[in-house]
């Protein structure tokens, strides 16, 4: 922590509550609200609510929901909530590749007040003219940053960003009787895993291009890849590396040449938000997340937006309804002739959507500009300070120095000095705060780890980050078995990996739990 | 019950090396290294790795052979192992190797820990075959074979972990057969001798965000399922060496070798184990694909353990015709080196030179490139 103007190592120790997950804390009968019974003059007016159902649909038996009192849950969640490591309590530059920044408190303000939260997305138009208003601004906002023509906000976060771009790019092929034909979608084998997955799930085969030694593809690579079963090309740039690929444009061109269409994944714009549109590196569509780049906070899976932008020849397949203005009232247009329909319920989630258009607003344009400026000149002052200061550790790619928003680094080195593993480190770092993160598939970078400094946080937080992976490393070249066997201030130890990658141990729900672990009581 | 590790060094191995032997295969070599002033290494990368091992000291039994070919490191390293077997001459030989493998696999042990080379990795094979795990401490001056961990450092550490319940994946890895005498003129001819059976961690770890990965074995499945869904009755393939082409063998229930070239027409065997002549006489006159897998850790294409496939026969089946399959723990150990071809027949090996799309997964594909 920084006092009186020095930098000292954090004294620090999370809270351990030992909380049962909340489906252990069930116990039958138990309940957090009573239900008033039901009137008979309701029940007369409009029946018992639940015989209007189709027969098949009314439940035979009562869903398998936790059954705890209010002031447990309340209990519950206040303790968990002390044993995690959120955005708003640590410096938050290890978590690499998440574009944590500051989610300004008065964007949370506005999105819990009345006017927000008491509104309903069935309601008519004309009483939600506002909020239709802030939908089609933003979309105007986002064409201008990205040159695009149109935006939906439907899609709930970035893989489903993707998911939507996969869909409308097999919608135009179908139309134009090349469905069956285009059945190739090339991506780049360090762009975001999701950008392989999306048209994996969809059916199409993926084709990937390898980095070359300076961590870009090679566009000799992308020729051999093209053909006329290529439906399209998708690329995260830059990758989590942190390098541009500045001959983006070239890439786009010969896509287009054998009929593919080009997808920007944009979820992380934030090394070159208002300083790169999308159009002019040729893509024909691409998305942002609203909960990275525009400071709307993570969900954790949960509430977020990823907004899909199209030129104007993709607009006739955007998912409906999208948000319009006549010139005098905002209204919800569902005719749109080749729409692949929808994606998500209704027009995106709202709350998200505000507080990235109050971020915009407060910005500017100029203002937007400098996010992107001040985000890579933090990460070039820590990749510089990590290369020089942090022994063991190295950058991914050495040849290109040049990097935008993050850097995926490496502690190969240190493994082999020491024994130590990215992975114990991070655990180390967790002792006095901090987050650090190794890296996602695929795992061609010996002992990874990404950090990406964006541009909320000041030198002396930086700093700060710095003086303890510096000492987490020192400690570790010191005495190995201390960084490996830690955390020692944290609630939960080493855990073991293992089960994760053994399909009959893994579960990622409490009925998969129960049903392989066979512990139903 | 504690488990057990076996332990066994080739003390002679890796001697050659450093006086420019390129091995000590045989007793002539090892007298040569010894006059030409070669020390013993095989004990001191052994010790390296059992230092990552001593924690477990009370854990687990050593089990080993007498004095440099197991005790002697590890009793400097504080353990106190059970010592079996004895040394019939003043210096070990393959035999002894050999019969060291055999006796931990009738005592059971958990993993057998082995120091040496691939002569020695070959010694093991012939004796145990794929009854135990194994795993390697690289100390020889050839080690291609990929039984071998990294280095002595990382083999500690993985076995520690194997034994501690923590690895659970187990792969059949290969072993290779380098004709030393060839070596030592400076030619590289390298087959493929067999398989054994050793622990894998991943590599490239994963945070919580990273999706699961896929085994070894799931990874080798799927790739054989895409082949099998694109193959035509049009042409004949020959199904090169390795795991992950013989997998296609497995899913369409077709006997193979696995150290051998196989070819298939209409989903059926037409020749298993086959040489240049007998494969040129099969695809003559007719259309055929070649599937090929890296061999070893150095990514040979072409010329490291399927010299079979002949430049003859590359020139006749043609470049396009040419399918590469690597599953991905495989291409990304590569670090980003390119793939190798040495077919003997330089014009040959640079037409080949280039970007291939290697099936990498079930309709995935990764585009790699062919270097010299």
């Amino acid at each position: 922590m920084m006092k009186g103007g020095k930098i000292k190592i954090r004294d620090f120790h999370e809270a351990k509550w030992d909380e049962p997950i909340i489906f252990e804390l069930s116990r039958k009968g138990e309940r957090g609200i009573l239900v008033p019974e039901v009137e008979k003059e309701i029940e007369e007016a409009v029946g018992d609510g639940i015989s209007v159902l189709p027969e098949h649909m009314i439940r035979k038996e009562y869903p398998a929901l936790p059954e705890i009192a209010q002031v447990r849950v309340l209990r519950h969640f206040l303790r968990l909530s002390q044993e995690t490591l959120g955005a708003t309590i640590n410096i938050d530059i290890g978590q690499g590749t998440c574009t944590m920044k500051y989610n300004p408190i008065i964007n949370e303000i506005l999105a819990k007040s009345p006017e927000v939260t008491e509104i309903h997305p069935l309601q008519d138009e004309d009483t939600v003219q506002g909020a239709l208003e802030i939908i089609y601004k933003l979309d105007l906002f986002l064409r201008e940053i990205s040159g695009f023509s149109k935006f939906t906000f439907q899609p709930g976060g970035g893989s489903h960003a993707i998911f939507t771009i996969i869909s409308i790019i097999e919608a135009y092929h179908r139309l134009n009787g090349e469905g069956e034909k285009r059945n190739e979608i090339i991506t780049t084998l360090l762009s975001h895993p999701s950008n392989a997955a999306a048209p994996a799930v969809k059916g199409y085969k993926v084709i990937n291009l390898y980095p070359e030694e300076d961590g870009r593809p090679d566009i000799e690579a992308l020729k051999e890849a093209v053909s006329e079963h290529t439906a399209g090309f998708i690329v995260t740039n830059p990758e989590d590396t942190g390098i541009f690929n500045p001959r983006i444009k070239e890439f786009t061109d010969i896509v287009h040449e054998v009929g593919g269409i080009c997808a920007y994944d944009q979820a992380n714009a934030n090394g070159i938000i208002g300083i790169v549109r999308a159009v002019d590196c040729g893509f024909d569509l691409g998305f942002f997340n609203l909960h990275k780049t525009f400071s709307s906070p993570h969900g954790c899976g949960g509430p977020a937006v990823g907004a899909v932008g199209v030129t104007e020849r993709l607009k006739d397949f955007l998912p409906v309804p999208t948000v319009e203005f006549d010139g005098k009232k905002y209204y919800l247009n569902y005719d749109i002739p080749h729409s692949i329909g929808k994606v998500r319920e209704f027009y995106g989630v709202f709350p998200v959507i505000l507080r990235a258009y109050a971020w915009i607003r407060s910005l500017g344009a100029e203002g937007i500009k400098e996010v992107a400026r001040v985000a890579v000149l933090n990460n070039n002052y820590v990749m510089r300070k990590i290369l020089e200061e942090v022994k063991g550790a190295s950058i991914s790619f050495p040849k290109t120095r040049h990097r935008l928003e993050q850097v995926r680094y490496s502690f190969e080195k240190l493994k082999k000095d020491t024994g130590v593993t990215s992975e114990d480190v991070i655990r180390r770092m967790a002792d006095f705060g901090f987050h650090l993160w190794t890296s996602h598939h695929p795992w061609i970078i010996p002992e990874p780890f990404t950090i990406e400094p964006t541009e909320s946080y000041s030198k002396d937080d930086l700093d700060e980050y710095l003086t303890t992976l510096k000492k987490v490393v020192e400690e570790a070249y010191r005495d190995p078995e201390k960084v490996k066997n830690a955390p020692y201030n944290c609630p939960i130890h080493n855990i073991d990996h293992e089960p994760l990658e053994d399909p009959d141990k893994w579960a990622i729900t409490w009925r998969a739990y129960l049903k392989k672990h066979k512990k139903w009581e | 019950m504690k488990r057990k590790l076996g332990l066994i060094i080739n003390p002679i191995a890796g001697m050659g090396g450093r006086v420019g032997l390129k091995g000590t295969d045989g007793p002539e070599a090892l007298k040569r290294a010894i006059e030409l002033g070669a020390q013993p290494w095989a004990e001191d990368r052994t010790r390296e790795a059992l230092r990552k091992l001593s924690h477990l000291r009370d854990e687990i039994e050593l089990v080993t052979y007498p004095g440099s070919m197991g005790e002697n490191a590890a009793i400097s390293c504080g353990f106190s192992p059970i010592v079996i077997g004895e040394l019939r001459g003043e210096r070990t030989t393959a035999e002894d190797t050999k019969r060291a493998a055999r006796e931990m696999r009738d005592l059971d042990v958990d993993l057998l820990l082995f120091a040496g080379g691939d002569g020695t990795a070959r010694d093991i094979c012939d004796a145990i075959g794929q009854d135990l795990v194994v795993l390697g401490i690289p100390a020889g001056v050839k080690v291609y074979s990929a039984v071998f961990a990294i280095n002595p450092l990382y083999a500690g550490e993985l076995a520690a972990l194997y034994l501690k319940g923590r690895v659970s994946e187990i792969i059949e890895a290969e072993v290779l057969d380098i004709d030393e005498e060839a070596f030592r003129k400076g030619k590289l001819s390298i087959k493929l001798y067999g398989y054994l059976r050793i622990p894998v961690k991943r590599e490239y770890i994963s945070g919580a965000k990273s999706p699961t990965p896929i085994s070894e074995k799931y990874n080798q499945e799927e790739i054989a399922i895409d082949i099998i869904e694109q193959m035509s009755d049009e042409y004949y393939y020959i199904i090169g060496p390795g795991t992950t082409t013989k997998t296609i063998m497995k899913k369409l229930n077709l006997d193979y070798n696995p150290l051998g070239v196989d070819i298939i027409h209409n989903r059926k065997l037409i020749g298993k184990d086959l040489n240049e002549k007998q494969i040129l006489e099969i695809i003559n006159n007719k259309k055929a694909k070649i599937i090929v897998t890296p061999i070893g850790g150095q990514g040979y294409v072409f010329g490291r353990g399927n010299q079979q496939i002949s430049p003859t026969i590359i020139r006749y089946v043609g470049r396009t015709n040419i399918i590469i399959v690597a599953t991905r723990r495989k291409l990304n150990s590569l670090h980003g080196r390119p793939l190798l071809v040495d077919t003997g027949d330089e014009e040959l090996d640079e037409q080949l030179k280039g970007y291939y799309k290697i099936i990498t997964g079930y309709h995935e594909r990764i585009v790699y490139r062919i270097s010299r």
